[in-house]
């Protein structure tokens, strides 16, 4: 049993490599995530999760090798054109604009596809942003910035999320929200790659884990064979 | 004498130069906006400014004398038409340099300003063309007679002002503006056409001068240097309003036009550096300018 979903591939990554001016980052990733899929991309500090999710979105100056989205080959596509196939992105350091309010910060990303969440239900699913609608965007907490960063991206009709990071320097008792907030997600139908430090919070909403080293995959587990795997995990991730 | 004793001062005088210093602000606000409106989004400081200034005034006189185009069609046309020009510019040459250090746009700005001035000079010489002012008639107010065409300017730049704040303040596209001017690359991994809205954006500056210039057609001779002066104290009044800030380079032009009205009538020969004056002051005291944000 490898756990494996049988769903209609929506992401192949084959071949990637990345480059930030003259560093070579990512040596030859591959992966691929079924429709409606959660997995993670686990790894050390530095090992190209975030840099592969950049490239996945089109942001990444320099990359080559093939990252099809539904069948679409997207390695020589702009950000822009990527994002209108439906892949969103929810970028580790928030990217909350100071310059708007928090509701012309939801309102920003505008919608690629029809389906998406309508603005009630996102308030629904974040009852203080709806409160707090109004004020500018960097005067959230970091909970409530990082609940805005994932909700903005829920009206675009984006059926695929990139999430990097969303737990990092939250209170636990955020990050539980946040994990029931994923989870919401998945069961509606979204198809997320998540990328993780924290593994134990991973474990608790993913499907499968890939573990990234030196900018190549090294391994793919099932959240069912986490547990039986736990010290080779923590090898791999230094903790 | 020298000494301002704003008492002694013939309130005719006063009110007569604070109303001339309202139209010249009015048009440093103008340009200021534009110049705002381009720093905020390509980081670039436009130096073409005062020739794309000149143009528009040009091409309002052009569309006049050769195709018999009256000043109401050239209000609306010449500004598209410098405004393409301006499209033209950032499409062949200001999109490879926004990688580079500032000086670069420097030069290459401040350059075709050079050459665009040089080449209508050299076709129409320096000596100005006038322009017939296209509303007759003013009115006495009782401390100095307002030509109507004057009293339409200011009321027009006041709209033209809030129209540009309005639109980059309160509606969908200026919010993309917004943000993509902190975080172009976010941005436009919403699906976002940034390369595209920064070209529109620089259309929108140059075209914003371009109107400015036409409307100082009828004021001002129609000349090939008639941007160079003005674009000075504009660059003046961004630096005092705060690079980027959009209600900021409207307040201040409109404020500096009357401080300087102000200074000719209580310390005339002051009058043409005041600006500079409050310029070294502001900076000494708020670097960033007065709505500035420093980041």
């Amino acid at each position: 049993m490898s756990g494996r979903v049988m769903a209609e591939t929506l992401l192949k990554v084959d071949g990637l490599q990345a480059w930030y001016g003259e560093s070579h980052i990512l040596h030859g990733v591959g992966f691929e995530i079924g429709r409606g899929e959660l997995v993670t991309l686990l790894g050390r500090n530095g090992a190209g999760k975030t840099t592969t999710l950049r490239s996945v979105m089109g942001i990444v100056e320099r990359r080559t090798g093939s990252v099809k989205f539904a069948g679409r080959e997207t390695i020589r596509e702009p950000s822009n054109v990527i994002a209108r196939q439906g892949i969103a992105y929810c970028p580790e350091e928030r990217g909350i604009f100071s310059s708007l309010n928090v509701e012309e910060n939801m309102l920003l990303p505008p919608q690629v596809k029809a389906g998406g969440m309508s603005l009630g239900e996102i308030y629904e699913l974040f009852p203080n942003l709806k409160e707090r609608r109004r004020s500018q965007g960097t005067k959230l907490s970091g909970g409530e910035q990082q609940m805005l960063a994932i909700g903005r991206i829920l009206r675009t009709g984006a059926t695929m999320l990139l999430l990097d990071e969303p737990t990092e320097g939250l209170a636990p008792v955020i990050v539980q929200r946040i994990g029931e907030v994923i989870r919401t997600l998945k069961s509606r139908g979204f198809t997320i790659l998540l990328v993780e430090q924290n593994f134990r919070f991973a474990a608790t909403v993913a499907d499968r884990h890939y573990v990234m080293e030196d900018g190549r995959v090294v391994d793919t587990m099932a959240a069912a064979d986490v547990q039986a795997n736990v010290g080779k995990l923590q090898a791999y991730l230094g903790v | 004498m020298g000494s301002c004793n704003i008492f002694e001062l013939s309130t005719q005088l006063l009110f007569s130069q604070l109303l001339l210093g309202l139209i010249n602000g009015a048009f440093y606000a103008m340009l200021s906006l534009g110049l705002a409106v381009i720093f905020g989004m390509l980081n670039v400081i436009n130096f073409t400014h005062g020739a794309q200034y000149m143009m528009g005034a040009f091409a309002a006189w052009l569309m006049l004398t050769e195709l018999n185009i009256p000043f109401w069609g050239a209000l609306i046309l010449a500004p598209i038409l410098v405004g393409l020009f301006g499209i033209l510019i950032e499409r062949l040459m200001l999109k490879r340099i926004y990688h580079l250090d500032h000086l670069y746009g420097f030069l290459l700005t401040f350059g075709l300003a050079q050459i665009i001035e040089g080449l209508f000079q050299w076709r129409w010489g320096s000596s100005g063309a006038p322009y017939q002012s296209p509303i007759a008639g003013g009115y006495n107010l009782g401390f100095m007679y307002l030509p109507a065409y004057r009293g339409f300017v200011v009321i027009a730049a006041l709209v033209i002002c809030l129209a540009t704040w309005f639109a980059i303040e309160r509606t969908r596209l200026g919010a993309y503006l917004r943000a993509a001017t902190e975080n172009p690359t976010l941005v436009r991994a919403f699906g976002i056409n940034v390369p595209r809205l920064i070209t529109l954006t620089y259309g929108l500056g140059v075209g914003l001068a371009a109107l400015a210039g036409v409307l100082a057609a009828p004021i001002q001779q129609v000349s090939a240097l008639m941007g160079t002066n003005l674009v000075l104290v504009v660059f003046a009044v961004v630096v005092i309003g705060g690079m980027g800030s959009i209600m900021g380079s409207i307040v201040t032009g409109f404020g500096l036009g009357l401080v300087e009205g102000f200074t000719k009538v209580c310390y005339p020969p002051g009058s043409n550096t005041v600006i500079f004056v409050v310029m070294a002051l502001v900076l000494l005291v708020k670097p960033a300018g007065l709505f500035g944000q420093t980041k």
